[in-house]
């Protein structure tokens, strides 16, 4: 069975129709992305799979694992196993950075009938987590996001990846605002988590990325469908040729 | 000209001028007794065209006086004896139940060297400038609330720290109503910090759900020279109370004064806080939480004096409106022609939760120097729904996700207390009303 299956899903925000019969399958452990010039509708197709209010789906399917997303409180998506990495992280100050993440893993481990973790547990977890991703404890003393350069917002994004165990990922955009030194780091660590009953969406603008997450099927997005889909070489003939024959396209 | 509309007595000031009349007491308190009560047959209570009292309009709040409340019996003591609002927080307890002290559910044994606590009878025995420092408020300033305790004054406590004396174990005074009867209860509290001394006062407020009994409690402090001084207020009256209260102060030269005040009970509910800069460089953090739900109405008002120069003044209240409720902050910063220097920031902000809340802000500044720094703000809004979704992307239910960002909201305010026991109490107090929310 398809991990993720979406079928000709329309979605306006406010009254204009951005997403417009959007086709996709994410088999467990491929490696799909997404690109499109800017305006094509990737962000708001991985809005409307993680559930943002305002994003109004007037037709179509979206499955996880066979069960209807769309019916999902967005939390509820989180603890069927979908995770969005945002483009832009927000920073929430006043919420520390530990309360935020144990409340997060301990959700969703209830969520799922799995056990909530100890504090000594979880801590370790986090630990070796947060290592992998060089991310240092003085970040993790600090609320959530707080004072993060781009760089440390994206690597906290992969740390969260990484303890809440999804099943299917979708990355926005999250090259943007990365030096290459920074790139490297998110992409080791959301290699490090591929597997074979795991997804991926990789949402990107350019191909630099896909140099270190190398996909198993690209597919261009335009004027709010998938206009074309290839394997790794598709990214780098958008990437020589730019996005010029697609944004007319549809 | 104006003309000054005379205005019909009330019910209500008709009862308190003929209950506070009637208690027995002898001089000195005699005297100021019966100027306040003079006092307060002329002016009465507030009502929405006295500037200050715009927003909580006595006249109409406070209809009718509850009969003054009798000495507790057996039972009250019982009931008190339950009240437990802080946890262990390793302090020393001043009960007072009803307003009178009970000394069977206080602790005034092995006081530390250079503090005394005595009942507000013995204190007048022994220092003859007390009178004067209970009368108070500057002179030719009228507050009701004040008049009337100063009015009723009888029970009470005058907590004097000698200069020098560092006492680090938190005194708490615990004002706690029982039974099921309306009544009205007063209470004088005295903090005198010595030179170069300092101390930590807690002072909570409770009381039984359901019964619109009535509170007026006024703390009188003045911190010296050099002093420090912590007061933590936490305010946790039943559901029904009327609760009016004041934190008058001053202090001194290089002085520190810092206080926090939890506020989450009463149906009505109006604490003032006038307060003076009255030696050079003192700085002071006023700061408060306020959760309100339901039809609860908590009004916050500050007056904070800079008369001397080099002052530091930090205000910041967090109010956190649900349901219909409706919360009042009034913050006046005074900076007189000497008090150059002085820096000044205020801040309010609100959370409202229901759609039916409302939040009244009034951030003043007065400034008559001209070299000073100050700054207000004022913020009232909605939580915001990107930091919910951010949350709740991860897994976090929405009740939770909500609690967490409230809880980070009123959280900031907590933090300024440096007494970690004391904060977590506060966290932890704070969290039940969380909890409580449906």
């Amino acid at each position: 069975m398809a991990l993720l299956e979406v079928k000709d899903l329309h979605a306006r925000v406010e009254e204009k129709e951005i997403l417009r019969g959007l086709n996709l399958t994410i088999n467990p452990g491929e490696v799909h992305a997404i690109m499109g010039p800017n305006g094509s509708g990737k962000s708001t197709l991985s809005y409307v799979l993680a559930g943002k209010d305002d994003y109004e789906v007037t037709g179509g399917s979206a499955t996880l694992d066979g069960e209807d997303l769309l019916e999902l409180e967005p939390d509820e998506r989180a603890a069927k196993g979908l995770f969005l990495a945002f483009q832009y992280p927000i920073e929430i100050p006043g919420v520390a950075s530990m309360t935020f993440l144990r409340t997060a893993v301990n959700s969703v481990r209830k969520k799922r009938g799995e056990e909530e973790l100890s504090t000594p547990d979880f801590l370790r977890l986090v630990r070796e987590r947060a290592k992998e991703l060089n991310i240092k404890d003085d970040m993790l003393k600090r609320p959530v996001n707080v004072g993060f350069s781009g760089g440390e917002k994206k690597r906290n994004e992969i740390l969260q990846m990484a303890l809440l165990e999804p099943k299917m990922c979708v990355l926005d955009e999250t090259d943007s605002g990365l030096d290459i030194d920074a790139l490297k780091i998110v992409a080791d660590g959301v290699n490090r988590l591929r597997a074979k009953n795991r997804g991926f969406l990789v949402i990107t603008h350019y191909q630099r990325l896909l140099d270190h997450i190398v996909p198993d099927v690209v597919h261009v997005m335009a004027r709010g469908k998938i206009v074309r889909t290839g394997g790794p070489e598709l990214a780098h003939e958008l990437e020589a040729k730019g996005y010029a024959g697609y944004e007319n396209a549809a | 000209m104006n003309a000054e509309v005379k205005m019909m007595r009330t019910a209500a000031e008709t009862q308190y001028s003929d209950a506070l009349a009637a208690l027995p007491g002898a001089e000195p308190v005699r005297a100021l007794r019966e100027k306040a009560l003079r006092l307060f047959a002329e002016k009465g209570l507030p009502h929405r065209r006295v500037e200050e009292w715009k927003y909580t309009d006595l006249r109409v709040l406070l209809r009718e006086m509850a009969p003054l409340a009798g000495k507790p019996d057996a039972a009250a003591l019982t009931e008190a004896k339950k009240i437990d609002l802080l946890g262990n927080i390793g302090a020393r307890e001043i009960t007072f139940v009803n307003g009178a002290f009970v000394a069977e559910l206080s602790n005034l044994k092995g006081l530390e060297k250079g503090l005394t606590i005595s009942t507000l009878g013995d204190a007048l025995k022994g220092d003859a400038t007390l009178p004067q420092f209970l009368a108070g408020l500057n002179p030719g300033k009228y507050d009701a609330v004040y008049a009337l305790n100063t009015a009723a004054l009888n029970e009470g406590v005058v907590i004097d720290v000698a200069p020098g004396a560092q006492i680090t174990k938190p005194i708490h005074i615990r004002h706690i109503v029982t039974g099921t009867s309306l009544v009205s209860v007063f209470g004088r509290v005295v903090v005198k910090v010595g030179k170069k001394a300092q101390a930590t006062i807690i002072q909570s407020h409770a009381g039984p759900d359901a019964v619109a009994y009535q509170t007026n409690t006024v703390l009188q402090l003045s911190v010296a020279d050099d002093a420090e001084l912590d007061i933590v207020r936490v305010q946790a009256e039943g559901d029904k109370a009327i609760h009016l209260s004041m934190m008058v102060g001053a202090i001194g030269t290089d002085s520190r004064f810092k206080s926090f005040a939890l506020s989450t009970g009463a149906a009505v509910s109006r604490h003032t806080v006038p307060f003076a800069y009255a030696g050079r460089n003192a700085r002071a953090l006023i700061s408060g939480a306020t959760l309100l739900r339901g039809k609860q109405h908590a009004d916050m008002t500050l007056e904070v004096d800079h008369a001397l120069p080099g002052g530091e003044s930090r205000e910041l209240f967090k109010t956190v409106l649900d349901d219909e409720s409706r919360g009042v902050f009034q913050g006046l910063i005074v900076v007189r022609p000497d008090a150059q220097k002085t820096d000044g920031r205020m801040m309010s902000a609100a959370l409202l939760l229901g759609d039916e809340a409302e939040m009244d802000n009034k951030p003043e500044l007065e400034i008559f120097a001209d070299d000073v720094q100050c700054a207000h703000g004022a913020t009232t809004g909605a939580l915001d729904d990107d930091l919910l979704f951010y949350l709740r992307a991860r897994g976090i239910p929405k009740k939770e996700a909500e609690s967490l960002l409230i809880q980070s909201f009123f959280g900031e305010a907590i933090e300024h207390i440096e007494n970690e026991k004391i904060r977590d109490a506060m966290m932890k107090r704070a969290g039940h009303w969380l909890a409580a929310r449906g």
